[in-house]
C-alpha cells in the first residue's frame, strides 16, 4: 500500500499494463513530452518510448478509428480523449465501430481498446467544458462504462480494463484527480466490474452515486447523520455497464428509500434507467419514490455562483432525503 | 505525383493468372445480377447496392495481396469479398440473413466479414473504415508481421474528416496502408465535381503520400498499380493512394430511381466494359476461345445457382441467439 493522488494510481495502472503486455500502448493529444492534459502520462513517454507512447493530431476520430484498427490487429491500445466533450468527434467510431464489430461480425472481432476521458464541472470551464455523461456511453450495448470514484478504484478497474476484451470508455472525474487514498501495489491487484462497492451501510436510506457524486453522497450521509439522525447507506457503483443492481437492490430493501446523485442532466441521465430498474425490482419496498439529484437541466455556465448551483451538491441530497421522510 | 499508369501487357501475367481475373469478373457480374433478381424476389432485405461495372477494381487489386494481408472496405462489398475467396454460399447465405452467413446473418449485404481471409469487414457508415487500415497498418509494424492494410472506398470518403484524419496520420506514422478508391464518379446521386473542389489524387499528394488514378475499367491496370502500391507499403515507405476510375452500372442501391443520370452516360461506360475489355485481349492474344470463355461462363453460373441453393437450404439463425456477441466475455486473466 502506497498513499496517493488518484492521476498517480492511473499512471502506475498504465504502467504497470505496459510493462505486463507488450501489446498495450497509448494514443492521444499530448500524452507524451507534455504528460497529458491532467498529468496522467507523465514520464511514460521516457520509459516507453515514442512506438508505446503515440502523440496524436488532434483528430479525435482518427485516433479512435486507428485504435480500433489496431485492436483488430491484435494490439490493446489506450486512447487519450483529453476531455469526455472531445469524445462527441469520435462518437462514430465507438458507437459504431467500436461497440458493434464483436456484434455484426457474428463474433469474429472484438475490439480491446480503453478509452479514457476526463469529465465533471466544478472548475468554471463552462458550457463546452464541464458535461458528465456516463449515461451516454452506457446507453450503448457493447460498450463498458467505468466511473472511478477513488485512487484505490481507479488503479484497479483500469488494470482490469487492459484485461478486457471489449471496448471500455474509462471516465474519470476531474475533481477526483488530486484526491488521494491508499493504493495497493500488487501488480495483479483488479477490481472487477459489475461489482458496486458499499461504502457505509445503514438502515434508513441508499443513496447511490459514481464518479464525482459519490463524495456528494459520503459527505450528505455525514451531515444526516450528524445533523438529523438519519442513517444513510451509500453505494459507489464504480463501473455503471455491466450494472450491479443486485446490490443497489438489496440495499433499498433493506432501507426502503433511495436517492440517486449524480453529475449528468436530470432529463434522460442514468438516474433515470437506475430509478427504473429500482421500481421495477423493488417497488413494493419501496416508502417514497425513488429521487433524483442531478445537475440542473441547463449547459452550464461559467461564473462560479452560477454553475455551483447548476451542480448537485450534498444539501441538495440531504434535502431530497428529508423530502422523503416529510412525505 | 500524379502519374497515369499503362495496362500490362496480357502476356505479363501469363494465361492461368488472366484466366482467374476474368473468372472472378464473370462471377461478381453474375452474382450480382442474381443479387438484383432475389432483391426484387424479396429474398434480400435491406439496402442492397450492387457492384456491376466495378469488378476490375475488385479484381485487380486484391489479387496483388498476400494471404496475410488484412482487407476493410465499403457497404458496395460482395465484389471485394467475392474476389477475396470467400466462399460465394455463405456470401449469398449471409444477403438472405441465414445462419450459415459469413456473418451468422447479423450483417446482413453491408457487413460481411471473414477473419480466416483477413476480410475484416464492410462499413456503411461512410469513411469510418479508413482510421481502421491505418490502425491494422500500426499493429502490423508493432507486431512486426510484414502485412499490409487495403482500405477500399468509394469517392464519397473524401468529404469526410475522416479521410482527412486518415491520410495525414497514415503518412505521420509511416504505416504500411494502401488507400484503394473507387471512384464511380458519384456519392449516390451527386457528381463528384458538385461535392469536391479538387482531383482526389491531389489530397493524397497534398499529405506527401504517393497517388497514382488508373483507369477502374481495366483489371490489368489496377492490378500494375496495387503491385506497385503493395510493394511501396511492404517494404516500409509507409502508405500510397490508388484512385481507380470506374462506373457502376446500376443505381446506388436497389432504391435508386436514378432520376440525376442520364442512360447514353450507362451506355458509353458499358462500352468500356472490363470483362468484355480482357476478353478481347485474351482472344487476341490466343489466351481465351469462345468454347473456353463458355465454360467459364457455364461454371460460374453453377456457383451462383449453387449459393442460392444453399442459402434457401439454410437455417434461420435461432432466436436463442439474440443475445449473442454483444461482448465478449470472460476477461483475460
Ligand atoms: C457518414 C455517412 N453519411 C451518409 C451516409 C449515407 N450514404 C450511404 S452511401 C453514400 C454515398 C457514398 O458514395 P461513395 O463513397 O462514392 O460510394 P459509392 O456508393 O459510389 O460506391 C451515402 C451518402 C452514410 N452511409 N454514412
Ligand atoms: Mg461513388
Amino acid at each position: 500500500m502506497a498513499e496517493m493522488r488518484m492521476r498517480d494510481a492511473l499512471r502506475e495502472a498504465l504502467r504497470e499494463e505496459m510493462l505486463r503486455d507488450e501489446q498495450v500502448f497509448l494514443m492521444g493529444e499530448d500524452i507524451g513530452a507534455y504528460g497529458g492534459s491532467y498529468a496522467v502520462t507523465k514520464g511514460l513517454l521516457d520509459e516507453f518510448g515514442e512506438e508505446r507512447m503515440r502523440d496524436t493530431p488532434i483528430a479525435e476520430s482518427g485516433m479512435v478509428g486507428i485504435g480500433i484498427g489496431a485492436a483488430m490487429g491484435g494490439m490493446h491500445p489506450m486512447v487519450e480523449m483529453m476531455t469526455i466533450n472531445f469524445s462527441f468527434l469520435a462518437l462514430d467510431q465507438i458507437v459504431n465501430s467500436a461497440a458493434k464489430l464483436y456484434r455484426m461480425s457474428n463474433g469474429q472481432i472484438n475490439v480491446p481498446m480503453v478509452v479514457r476521458m476526463a469529465s465533471g464541472g466544478g472548475s468554471q470551464l463552462a458550457a463546452t467544458h464541464s458535461p458528465s455523461l456516463e449515461g451516454l456511453y452506457a446507453h450503448f450495448p457493447g460498450l463498458k462504462v467505468v466511473c472511478p470514484s477513488n485512487a484505490a478504484d481507479a488503479k484497479g478497474l483500469l488494470k482490469r480494463a487492459f484485461r478486457d476484451e471489449n471496448t471500455v470508455i474509462f471516465i474519470e472525474h476531474t475533481a477526483n484527480y488530486a484526491l488521494k487514498g491508499e493504493v495497493p501495489d500488487d501488480p495483479d491487484y483488479l477490481v472487477e466490474f459489475g461489482v458496486a462497492n458499499t461504502l457505509r451501510s445503514g438502515s434508513d436510506v441508499t443513496i447511490v452515486g459514481y464518479s464525482g457524486s459519490v463524495h456528494q453522497a459520503m459527505r450528505a450521509a455525514r451531515m444526516l447523520e450528524e445533523q438529523e439522525e438519519i442513517d444513510a447507506e451509500v453505494i459507489d457503483l464504480r463501473t455503471i455497464r455491466p450494472l450491479d443492481i443486485d446490490t443497489v437492490v438489496n440495499s433499498v430493501k433493506k432501507t426502503n428509500r433511495a436517492v440517486i446523485v449524480e453529475d449528468d442532466w436530470l432529463f434522460g441521465g442514468f438516474g433515470g434507467e437506475l430509478s427504473a430498474q429500482i421500481m421495477e425490482r423493488a417497488f413494493d419496498y419501496l416508502d417514497a419514490p425513488v429521487a433524483r439529484v442531478s445537475s440542473k437541466d441547463v449547459p452550464l455556465p461559467y461564473n462560479r455562483n452560477l454553475e455551483f448551483a447548476a451542480l448537485p451538491s450534498e444539501e441538495d441530497v440531504v434535502e431530497a432525503v428529508l423530502r422523503m421522510f416529510k412525505e | 505525383m500524379t502519374t497515369p499508369i499503362q495496362s500490362a501487357a496480357t502476356t505479363e501475367l501469363g494465361e492461368e493468372q488472366l484466366g482467374l481475373f476474368l473468372y472472378q469478373m464473370v462471377l461478381i457480374r453474375r452474382f450480382e445480377e442474381k443479387c438484383g433478381e432475389l432483391y426484387t424476389k424479396g429474398k434480400i432485405k435491406g439496402f442492397l447496392h450492387l457492384y456491376t461495372g466495378q469488378e476490375a477494381c475488385a479484381v485487380g487489386a486484391i489479387a496483388a495481396l498476400e494471404e496475410r494481408d488484412k482487407i476493410v472496405t465499403h457497404y458496395r462489398d460482395h465484389g471485394h469479398a467475392l474476389a477475396r475467396g470467400l466462399d460465394p454460399n455463405r456470401v449469398m447465405a449471409e444477403l438472405f440473413g441465414k445462419a450459415t452467413g459469413v456473418s451468422g446473418g447479423r450483417g446482413g449485404s453491408m457487413h460481411l466479414y471473414d477473419i480466416t481471409k483477413g476480410f475484416l469487414g464492410g462499413y456503411a457508415i461512410v469513411a469510418a473504415h479508413l482510421p481502421l487500415a491505418v490502425g491494422l497498418g500500426v499493429a502490423s509494424q508493432m507486431k512486426k508481421e510484414d502485412s499490409v492494410a487495403l482500405c477500399i472506398f468509394g469517392d464519397g470518403s473524401v468529404g469526410e474528416g475522416e479521410f482527412h484524419e486518415a491520410l495525414n496520420m497514415s503518412v505521420l506514422w509511416k504505416t504500411p496502408t494502401i488507400f484503394f478508391c473507387e471512384n464511380n464518379l458519384y456519392g449516390m446521386g451527386v457528381p463528384l465535381k458538385e461535392s469536391l473542389s479538387t482531383d482526389i489524387p491531389k489530397l493524397a499528394a497534398a499529405y506527401n503520400m504517393p497517388a497514382v488514378s488508373v483507369d477502374g475499367m481495366d483489371v490489368l491496370a489496377v492490378h500494375t498499380a496495387m503491385k506497385e502500391a503493395v510493394a511501396h507499403a511492404r517494404s516500409g515507405n509507409g502508405p500510397y493512394f490508388v484512385e481507380a476510375m470506374t462506373y457502376r452500372y446500376r443505381g446506388h442501391s436497389m432504391a435508386d430511381p436514378e432520376l440525376y443520370r442520364l442512360k447514353d452516360e450507362i451506355e458509353r461506360y458499358r462500352k468500356r466494359d472490363c470483362i468484355e475489355r480482357l476478353k478481347t485481349q485474351m482472344f487476341e492474344a490466343g489466351q481465351l476461345d469462345e468454347a473456353k470463355f463458355e465454360q467459364i461462363a457455364v461454371r460460374v453460373e453453377q456457383v451462383v445457382e449453387d449459393s442460392i441453393e444453399f442459402a434457401e437450404r439454410s437455417p434461420q439463425p435461432g432466436l436463442d441467439t439474440l443475445f449473442d456477441f454483444v461482448t465478449k466475455e470472460p476477461a483475460r486473466g
